[in-house]
């Protein structure tokens, strides 16, 4: 047994030391204000923002969720206010509070994210850039970037160039071989990878005899998406054993947390688990640090990628 | 406004009223500076549930004595029916006051409260406060059936007057609960009007309320899928003060908003005026 006072709970995301391993997810906790009565936003490992645009964005018409068997769809569309309100209300409120900023971008161009990028420089509080390409490329009709090794890569190199914080790239589940997604993004020069994002998935209302979703089609979250997450971060740290990874899909609990730290993420996001339960960034950390503990685990560190070496205990 | 809490709370009372279920939830927390029109999000399913999405009921009452609050549930599918079938002594992971209650008049004057099945929950409270308030209070209030009518006995001891409408004509007038309401608002010279129930309704209600240049204010049901305000599914289209359409969230900006700022016919849609929907390309 590791008493808990000892339990080592500071991580290292892409050369940025944390204090905790467990953070918010892109678009599950808006910009951390509206948690603020049911957590300390400053003892998270950082706030994953969600993802921001150039200019503001209404999002997609409503139905956008449906709730499914230990999941739900969304299609939300990115509504927000623009990379230029978010730089005016929402950084400074959590620089106030000594929190840190995971900054997620999401543009429909290189060219957007690399403005993105640009505006962000020297902004107060930003530890990291979280680039999601799960976007529809506008160049070549829509097809996602994060799908597509070249405009993935494409994106990072140019989102490397502006950046002066180390970025993350967020990569889909929704593609044949992540690793070949994952390689061409580090080739390029990104300092870690996010994973997962949501899962394409459809539901139809068997009383209006239509799709539910506005959108017809939404990402697919929650505990259903865990096991693909899990062996996602396994096949990227196997093949890929020093990129650090930010891990995610489905995470409810502690031990669903270490479960990703097993697999190779050096950290950890939670996201629709907070729309069950808006404390669930703390107490996933908490219930984190427990289970060390009974491990007789010193910290994080020592189980990262664990479950990769030989023997079992 | 109040912080809203995340409680345990036990459920303490369960029974059947009509159509509907009336819970009773040792919340003092929720009860503390809950105002009508405010709701709550209740975890359903238990520990580890497949269910993940809280589900959102307006407050019917909140009393700070007693720590007690009450809601009115109807059973539709599987999170409500858990929720009604709950024995008491159940604990239910409970968060609120969530959103904005009614506003209440500056001045005493002549209010008219529509409410369309369990619309009527959040009405009692309100009636209460208003007529502490020295206004006078005139209760509409309609449902399918008699069965769906919530809170008919106890209408007469909040308002000075109560009309009950049912589709069906089973209880009281049979008709909509908006088909008497232009004779009401002008035989009372209702000064300000409040509504909680379908959306066609609020939307009935607010055009009334427009016609007679009457402040109006409704409590819209959006689908909700966090009830906190980090999600954006609960939006509808809505005009700001400055004149511009936004998709604005009823969990927090809301449930209560002035009808005439709703654009109702353009819910669930995307409207092309409204703020950011030249950026959604290929998005829509
Ligand atoms: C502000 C507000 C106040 C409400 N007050 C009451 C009340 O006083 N009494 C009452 O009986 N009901 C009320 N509702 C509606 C109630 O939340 C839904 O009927 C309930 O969530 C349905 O759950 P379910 O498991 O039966 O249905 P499901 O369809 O299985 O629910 C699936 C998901 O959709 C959401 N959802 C489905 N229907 C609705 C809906 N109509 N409104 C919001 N979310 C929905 C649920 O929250 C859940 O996330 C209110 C809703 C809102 C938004
Ligand atoms: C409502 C909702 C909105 C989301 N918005 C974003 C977003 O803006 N950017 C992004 O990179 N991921 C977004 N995601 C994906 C999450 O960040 C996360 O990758 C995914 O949901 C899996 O984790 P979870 O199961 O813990 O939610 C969103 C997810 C949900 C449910
Ligand atoms: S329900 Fe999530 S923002 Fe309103």
């Amino acid at each position: 047994m590791t008493s808990l006072a000892q339990v080592g709970m500071g991580t290292t995301l892409a050369g940025v030391a944390l204090p905790s391993p467990v953070l918010t997810a892109s678009g599950c906790s808006a910009a951390g204000r509206e948690l603020a009565p049911y957590l300390d936003v400053a003892e998270l490992g950082a706030v994953v923002t969600k993802s921001v645009m150039l200019r503001p964005r209404s999002g997609r018409a409503t139905p956008r969720m449906a709730e499914t068997p230990s999941g739900m769809l969304n299609s939300i569309g990115l509504q927000g206010p623009g990379i230029e309100a978010f730089l005016e209300h929402d950084l400074p409120w959590l620089a106030a509070r000594a929190a840190r900023a995971v900054v997620s971008i999401a543009g429909g161009s290189v060219e957007e994210f690399v403005q993105l990028a640009g505006r962000l420089v020297g902004a107060p509080g930003v530890a990291l850039l979280e680039v999601n390409i799960s976007c529809p490329n506008v160049a070549s009709r829509g097809q996602v970037f994060a799908c597509d090794p070249r405009a993935a890569a494409d994106v990072i190199a140019a989102v490397k160039d502006a950046a002066d914080v180390p970025v993350l790239a967020k990569l889909s589940p929704d593609v044949t071989d992540i690793v070949t997604i994952a390689a061409a993004c580090v080739q390029a020069g990104a300092d870690g990878l996010s994973m997962i994002n949501t899962l394409l998935g459809m539901a139809i209302d068997t009383d209006t005899l239509r799709p539910i979703l506005a959108g017809i089609t939404g990402g697919l979250s929650g505990p259903a998406i865990r096991p693909v997450a899990v062996r996602c971060v396994w096949q990227v740290h196997a093949a890929l054993p020093e990129v650090p990874i930010l891990g995610m899909g489905g995470i409810m609990t502690g031990l669903d947390a270490l479960q990703f730290l097993l697999a190779g993420a050096s950290a950890v996001s939670v996201g629709t688990a907070v729309f069950h339960d808006p404390s669930a960034p703390a107490r996933v950390a908490r219930e984190l640090r427990d289970a060390l503990a009974d491990r007789g685990i010193p910290g994080v560190a020592d189980v990262v990628g664990l479950a990769h070496r030989d023997g079992r205990r | 406004m109040t912080v809203p809490s995340q409680v345990r709370a036990r459920l303490v009372g369960s029974e059947p009223v009509g159509a509907y279920h009336l819970l009773t939830l040792d919340a003092p927390a929720v009860a503390a500076g809950a105002g009508p029109g405010q709701f709550v999000a209740v975890a359903v399913g238990g520990p580890g549930s497949a269910m993940l999405l809280r589900r959102a009921f307006a407050l019917y009452t909140a009393d700070p004595a007693t720590g007690l609050v009450q809601v009115v549930v109807a059973e539709h599918r599987p999170g409500t029916a858990w929720l009604v079938h709950s024995p008491v002594g159940t604990e239910l992971d409970l968060v609120g006051p969530l959103g904005r209650p009614f506003p209440l008049p500056a001045a005493a004057g002549t209010a008219v409260l529509v409410a369309g099945g369990y619309g009527s929950a959040p009405m009692f409270d309100l009636a209460r406060r208003l007529r502490e308030r020295g206004s006078a209070v005139h209760l509409v209030l309609g449902a399918a059936t008699g069965e769906r009518l919530f809170g008919a006995d106890e209408a007469p001891h909040v308002a000075d007057t109560v009309t009950v409408t049912t589709d069906d004509g089973s209880t009281g007038r049979r008709g909509l609960v908006t088909d008497g309401l232009t004779a009401l608002v002008e035989d009372t010279a209702a000064d300000v009007l409040y509504a909680c129930g379908p959306m066609a309704m609020l939307r009935a209600v607010g055009e009334i309320a427009a016609a007679y240049a009457v402040p109006c204010h409704v409590a819209v049901e959006e689908a909700m899928a966090c009830g906190i305000g980090v999600c954006m599914t609960c939006v509808l289209p809505v005009i700001g003060a400055d004149g511009r359409s936004r998709m604005v969230r009823s969990c927090t900006e809301g449930p209560v908003f002035e009808a005439s700022r709703v654009r109702w016919k353009d819910v669930g849609t995307l409207p092309a005026d409204v703020v950011g929907a030249d950026a959604m390309g290929g998005h829509r």
